[in-house]
């Protein structure tokens, strides 16, 4: 090992990073099914998709934020950008992603609420609502169709956005061509097809957990379309992976021995069993058992919880696997490292807790300011939700 | 879902009175927008103005960096007096290095910056090193140092202890296992 090897420097908060830009960019990918290629049955689950991803945005920057530990310089990136600085360039996509394509997105979708809603509640939440409005109340017909043509255009654009921004997290990884385990041309179609495997998880895992809460029935059509794309796009992504994989022990460069005995021993665990055999196969054979057998709605319930949470994990296995794995060998191809894990430090494991609970607590706020509920998807004798409008 | 009537209903007579459906005035119906616009184009013009208020003038003078800083950091008092200096006084210690290993550590990597003892040694001493610490840094033991650079666990071989109670700092070889090896040759 080199001296500057045996100490990782990028910790379980740079794990996160990738997880959950992943989990925004498939969030949105979700949502535009239903805007652009006008997937009726995923309608349910658009809203919420959106805010899911505004949530974990807003979170998104924070684990790079705590790792370089003055979390006031990353605003310099944009006072004095540095254009040959992949990562400051991030700073950019990311900006665009929020301001210019998931804000505006949400705003335009949400306007006839927001106006609604500034005249209906009271206090301050009649002041957010409010501001929210800009000062214009107008929701007349012609102005909404024309937000709609707007938020349509916002969407079209916004695809090939969050194909940008997760993208581009696989590109500051695939473009570090000292690091033959990140060195690669195809890491970010990877890392974009499993952020949308990632995202579409979790909106469906978030749609099932939040239908319960409101104690509403559970759109089957929905759900069943969700899991569908999940599967087809977990093929799609687990084919690249395997394609990465066959392409690396083929060629079998000056690396190939170190990272192969690398993967047979101490990513064994984490590569290996959970996120291959437990991360995405058997999510793919569950899922895939959905399309082939004919389950009950509580079998199918059951299954795509199951199949979203093991996808859930083995995302986070594939992120650890790339971060950490890529340092824990040595550049001589000669030694090896461990990452030991503090717990209550600025980097520790405690951090890392916080920092995935956080997205869960800003999409609770924001589905109390901005319910993304239909009245189509609530159940007779019930009726707490506000809802309004429509897409 | 609730259609726009229903909406309209919801915000009352005011509202539908106001920008009803029938409305066919372009600019109410994106007023909305261009409001919109008005507030990106307020966040910009405050961007650019804080821009120009907190980025150094000489930003850029020469690369990405601050122009002025080069003369900031030039004109900063030297701290360093450079082991030539330190050697010129101190004869004896450069004997001595000269018989060991630490012949080509500079004596300010261990000291630390002296200048100001070179400017007025009678006032300004350096302060005793505390061998324990300051060996450490280079000699503890750690598996990513080449092999046949000396290092030891300090907390087995001293417990401790200064190392200069058995190693004499500026030639640090313990002669007497020299001179035992020599003879067993």
């Amino acid at each position: 090992m080199y001296p500057n090897e045996v100490e990782l420097q990028w910790s379980i908060l740079i794990v996160l990073y990738p997880f959950i830009t992943g989990l925004v960019a498939g969030a949105f990918i979700l949502a535009s099914l239903e805007r652009v290629f006008r997937v009726e049955a995923v309608k349910p689950t658009y809203r919420l998709a959106l805010l899911t991803a505004l949530a974990f945005l807003l979170v998104a920057p924070l684990p790079l934020q705590l790792h370089l530990g003055h979390p006031e310089r990353s605003f310099e990136m944009y006072l004095t950008p540095h254009r040959s600085s992949a990562m400051a360039m991030f700073g950019f996509v990311y900006l665009w992603y929020l301001m210019g394509v998931l804000l505006l997105e949400i705003w335009l979708d949400y306007r006839r609420d927001i106006v609604v809603l500034s005249q209906t509640e009271r206090g301050w939440k009649r002041l957010v609502y409010r501001v929210l409005t800009l000062g214009s109340r107008n929701v007349s017909e012609r102005s909404l169709g024309i937000d709609e043509r707007l938020g349509y255009f916002i969407t079209l654009v916004g695809i090939p956005s969050a194909f940008l921004l997760h993208g581009y997290v696989g590109f500051i990884f695939g473009s570090i061509k000292a690091n033959p385990w990140w060195s690669s041309p195809l890491m970010p179609i990877v890392f974009v097809f499993s952020a949308m495997v990632s995202g579409i998880s979790a909106v469906m895992l978030l749609y099932m957990l939040s239908t319960r809460l409101r104690e509403k029935e559970i759109d089957m059509r929905c759900l069943d379309k969700i899991a569908q794309y999940l599967l087809y796009t977990f093929v799609i992504d687990f084919s690249l992976e395997m394609l990465d994989l066959l392409q690396r022990i083929y060629e079998a460069d000056e690396s190939f021995r170190s990272l192969d005995f690398m993967v047979h021993t101490r990513l064994w665990t984490s590569q290996v069993i959970v996120q291959i055999l437990l991360g995405t196969v058997t999510p793919i054979g569950l899922l895939g058992l959905t399309q082939i057998l004919r389950l009950s709605d509580i079998a199918r319930k059951r299954i795509y919880g199951l199949a979203g949470c093991l996808t859930m994990i083995g995302i986070f296995a594939m992120r650890w696997n790339v971060v950490i794995g890529g340092q824990l060998f040595s550049k001589s191809f000669l030694g090896y490292t461990t990452y030991k894990m503090a717990f209550a430090t600025r980097e520790g494991l405690l951090t890392a807790i916080a920092l995935m609970i956080l997205p869960f607590i800003i999409l609770w706020i924001l589905v109390k300011l901005l319910p993304p509920w239909y009245e189509s998807d609530s159940s007779p004798g019930s009726g707490s939700a506000p809802a309004h409008g429509t897409s | 879902m609730l259609g726009i009537k229903e909406h309209c209903a919801i915000l009352g007579a005011d509202v539908t009175g106001r920008y009803g459906a029938g409305n066919a005035n372009l600019f109410k119906d994106i007023e909305h927008l261009i409001r919109l616009v008005a507030v990106i184009a307020i966040a910009l013009v405050a961007f650019v103005i804080l821009r120009a208020a907190v980025v150094p003038h000489s930003f850029g003078q020469y690369g990405h960096y601050r122009g002025a800083a080069i003369g900031e950091i030039a004109s900063r008092p030297v701290a360093f007096a450079g082991h030539d200096t330190c050697e010129a006084c101190h004869t004896d210690v450069v004997d001595q290095k000269k018989l060991g290993k630490h012949v080509v550590i500079a004596c300010e990597a261990c000291h630390g910056a002296l200048a100001k003892h070179v400017d007025d040694p009678g006032s300004v001493q350096p302060k005793k090193l505390d061998t324990a610490i300051v060996c450490a840094r280079c000699h503890e033991a750690n598996s990513a140092k080449p092999k046949n650079f000396p290092q030891v666990a300090t907390a087995d071989h001293s417990g401790g202890i200064a190392c200069d109670t058995c190693h004499q700092p500026h030639r640090p070889k313990i002669e007497t296992a020299k001179t035992e090896t020599e003879g067993k040759k």
